[in-house]
This record gives structure tokens, sequence and C-alpha cells, in this order.
């Protein structure tokens, strides 16, 4: 059996499993679709090659040997260049990163990945140090839209948006600030999963917002999402920030009915500064879901605004030594921000901090009567590479700043999202599953019933 | 002619040791107007004496 580029990370592991493929052949396999289309898309920073067959022939002999592989077996995978893999700088999108000192032990999530029996082919591009939206970066070049090259993959996970979109794996890892893996997801067509903050560990990954940071998961299927996102559960003594609730297996319960679940669209700031596509990607999944309540988020732009001030003053923390001894090696927009970051008087951030305990009881109220809330992912679909402005409701914005309006707001107060791909034509556009904490097993539920009803799907790309 | 917020630029630039070079005052100056914009907002909002910050937080 060959592997084929649409095969899921289920059918591939289930056919490595019963030897009807080997690990090895799938990650050959792997290897030869990033060799052919990343010259186009430039997804990938790095391709671990040499690991990722010894790791495969690992799988394979413990196979022949009658030994239990786990529930990933063979299933290639690939990570945001900001997490750390063995032997590698772990570049997280920079040019200074570069001259780290290579890694000596690969971040806790890929751990658990592999040792769930995912294969580990390569480390993928991103915008640097995760400021950014577009999936473009100055250093690398953009990694590219898989269903149209001449427009953005979205960031600040867009090598990961575009590897999982143009099926050069099943699975990628990335992290999420203020919408990094939703708005790939969007962009790019496929199932994205930020989890609850806290849930999963962000060991030995560079950091960008200490508040704000998420790592999670993206996949072409709900199923697939479920697998990866259960294989990386668990506490984590290395990140401070990770809970130490026990492990809640989501797989087994995302093909439960979802007729009993109260769901309704988010009103107010999500049903504003969105183009027809985005409307219609929610009117289409409310509709599916028989969704028509709206229930009106209290302050959310205002969250949207906190998220921002928390976002580039930590930011601006993070780097600022980095910015005095380095700062011509900065892509110089990330470094304007940085800067003028540095600079915001601490009292506004400490108002921030305490809005967003404010904001987080509101959401504890709105989940005292409804389990699911409907947003837009983004406010449109993929840009083009480069694109400086649209006009949104009548207003001409820069693209770069707000096409995460809808997950910011989310992503500020860790509550967990699935963002589901529909398959509008031209392009795909996400909407946001959003639920209470630690409900992602709700959030999957709800996108795998969408699925189902081919509501939702990963395109095929179309661009290459 | 000065922008009105040079001087504060000038201030903190030289309170941090950060490097401002001219050219890239007007992006720094454009990201800090932002940035102040979406801080005010927050400011004007009141909240109780008593709120508690989140900076760990557990949903």
């Amino acid at each position: 059996m060959t592997s084929k580029p649409e095969m899921t990370a289920s059918e591939i592991a289930g056919a490595v499993t019963s030897r009807k493929m080997s690990a090895l052949d799938a990650t050959e396999a792997a290897l030869a679709r990033i060799k052919q289309r990343d010259t186009i898309l430039n997804a990938f920073t790095d391709v671990t090659a040499d690991r990722a067959r010894a790791k495969a022939r690992a799988i394979d002999a413990d196979i022949a040997a009658g030994k239990a592989v786990g529930p990933l077996a063979g299933v290639p995978f690939a990570v945001k260049n900001l997490f750390d893999v063995a032997g590698l700088p772990t570049r997280a999108g920079s040019k200074i990163n570069r001259d780290l000192a290579p890694a000596k032990r690969d971040a806790t999530l890929i751990e658990r990945m592999e040792a769930a029996g995912a294969v580990l082919v390569g480390a993928l591009n991103m915008g640097e140090y995760a400021y950014d939206f577009t999936g473009e970066n100055i250093h690398d070049g953009p990694s590219r839209n898989p269903h149209d090259t001449t427009r953005m993959s979205g960031g600040s996970s867009g090598g990961s948006g575009s590897a999982v979109g143009g099926a050069l794996v099943p699975i990628a890892l990335g992290s999420d600030t203020n919408g990094s893996i939703r708005v790939p997801s969007s962009f790019c067509g496929i199932f994205g999963l930020k989890p609850t903050y806290g849930r999963l560990s962000r060991a030995r990954s560079f950091p960008f917002v200490a508040s704000l940071d998420h790592l999670g998961p993206f996949a072409r299927s709900v199923t697939d999402l479920a697998l990866a996102y259960d294989a990386m559960q668990g506490s984590d003594a290395d990140d401070g920030a990770c809970t130490t609730r026990g492990l809640e297996p989501t797989l087994p319960l995302i093909a439960n009915p979802v007729s009993d679940l109260r769901i309704a669209i988010a009103g107010g700031h999500f049903q504003k500064n969105v183009f027809p596509e985005a409307v219609e990607a929610v009117s289409r999944v409310a509709k599916a879901l028989g969704a028509t309540d709206v229930v009106d988020v209290p302050e959310a732009s205002r969250a949207r605004a906190a998220a921002y001030v928390i976002t580039t003053t930590e930011g601006a923390s993070l780097h600022l030594d980095r910015l005095r001894k380095r700062p011509n090696d900065f892509d110089p927009a990330v470094r304007d921000r940085l800067i003028a970051g540095a600079m915001v008087p601490a009292a506004l951030v400490d108002r921030a901090q305490k809005f967003r305990r404010w904001y987080r009881a509101q959401f504890a109220e709105i989940f005292k009567s409804v389990d699911v809330l409907l947003a837009p992912a983004t406010p449109c679909t993929a840009p083009k590479l480069g694109q400086i402005n649209f006009n949104l409701d009548g207003v001409e914005l820069p693209v770069r700043a707000n096409i995460g309006i809808h997950t910011q707001p989310i992503s500020f107060i860790g509550l967990p999202v699935v963002a589901v791909p529909v398959p509008l034509e031209p392009l795909p556009i996400g909407v946001q599953i959003i639920c209470a904490p630690w409900r992602e097993d709700i959030a999957l539920r709800v996108a795998y019933a969408l699925e189902k009803m081919g509501v939702a799907a990963a395109p095929a790309p179309r661009g290459l | 002619m000065a922008e009105p917020l040079d001087d504060y630029i000038d201030a903190v630039s030289k309170a941090l040791a950060l490097p401002v070079e001219e050219a890239w005052r007007p992006a720094v100056r454009a990201n800090l107007e932002v940035s102040l914009r979406l801080g005010r907002l927050v400011d004007e909002f009141a909240l109780p004496d008593e709120t508690e910050p989140a900076p760990i937080f557990t949903a």
C-alpha cells in the first residue's frame, strides 16, 4: 500500500499498525511530497529526513517484534519552528535566533506525539517571533496558501497551515497567542484546535506573550485533530501555566450527538467588521446546527484592545535586550511594534490584566445558558500576499492588524476553540466553535458533526 | 515639526537605553499611537478597586 496525500493520520496509523503499509513508506511519501510541493509552498524551513527515517524504522521494528505502538504509528507531522527540535536552533521565525545553540531536547509536545508513534519530518515557517497574522516572513519568504499561492497562508503559524492545507503532512503543531492557529486554519481551509489556556504544555517552545500563549494541532479531519490533542494532553512541571487536571480524552466522545447542546451565534463585535464570505460561513454552520439565538458578548472590542496592549508590552519585555543589541536584525515592522510596546505605560497593562478578569466573568455567565458560541475565525478569506489594506464596512483598514479581530477577544481569556473550514468558492474560510474552559470535547464534537454533514471540510489543495 | 509624542519617545528611549533611529521614528510613533489609543479604551472602563489582575490566567 502506498501513502497518498489525502490519507488522514488515522488512516495512516491504521495501515501501519495492520502492516498494510510501513511507517518508513509513509515517511518517504511525506518527504517526497515535501520535496515536490514545498518549492512552491515554502512551508518548511527544516526537513529532518534522517531523524524521520530512523524513527519510522524503529516503529516498523516494534511492529515486526509484536510490540504495541501508539495511535499515531507512522504518522508524519511537522512543527512551527518555535518548537525546540533537538539538534536545531529554535529560530522562531527570526534571523537572530539562528545564532542560538541547537536545542538539546525536543519540546514536550513533540515528545508526546512521538511517544504516540508519530514521526517528526521537519520544522515550519512562521511570522517573526509570532508577532504576525499574515504568514509572511522577511527572512525566509512567505509560506503560501495551498489554494492560491498568490495569497497569504495566515499567521503566525503560516507554515503549519500551508503544510497541512497543502497535504504535505496530515498533522502540524503551531502556537496561538491572538489567533495564530485559527487564522491559518481559516485561510488554508483546515481544522485547528486552540485548547484552553494551560491545557497543553508549552515547555521548550520559544515564547511570545506568556499571558496568552497556547500551543495546539492542525489537521484535515476532526478525528486527526482529536487524536493529536489526546496524545499531547497531560501535566508538565516544565511549564508553570500547564494544568494539573487529569487527562480528558476527546476521541471517544466526538461522535456523540450534538442535539442536546445549546448553540448560539456570537453577536455584537463578532457580527461587525466582516466580509460577506464570513457572514455566509457562520450562517451555513449555524443553519446546519439549528442555531438561531444570538448572544451579545459584552465589551469584546475592549477585550481585543486589552489583548493588544498585553501582547505588545509582554512581547517588548521578552525582546528588550535583543532590541538594544540587534535592532537591525529584526523585521523592521516587528521591531518598530516592539519598541512602541516597550513605551506603553505600565498602568495601562495592569488595567488590561484586570479587565481580563472582569471579561472572563462575563463569559462564565454566558456559559451558564449556552454550551457553544459560533463566530467568524477571520473577517475575510486569504488576502493577497503583500496586501496592505482592505475595505471593511466602508472603512479602509490595515490588513495585518485586523485579521485577528474576531480571534483576539477569545484567546484573551483562554477559551478552547476549534476552527472549522467552510469550503466556500473560490476560497475556504473558518468558523470558530467556542466553548467553556476545558470543554474541548464539546468543540470537537460539534466540529465532527459539521464534518459529517459536509458543512465543514478541508478542500483539496488547488494551488499546486 | 516635532510630533506630540516625540519628546515622550525620546525620554523613554533614553530611560530604557533603547535605540530609536530617526528612520524608525515615524513607524514607532504610529505604533505607539495605536497602543495608546487601545490602552485608553481599556483605561476608560470602570472597574471595582478590588478587581484582581490575571497575570497568570487559569481559565
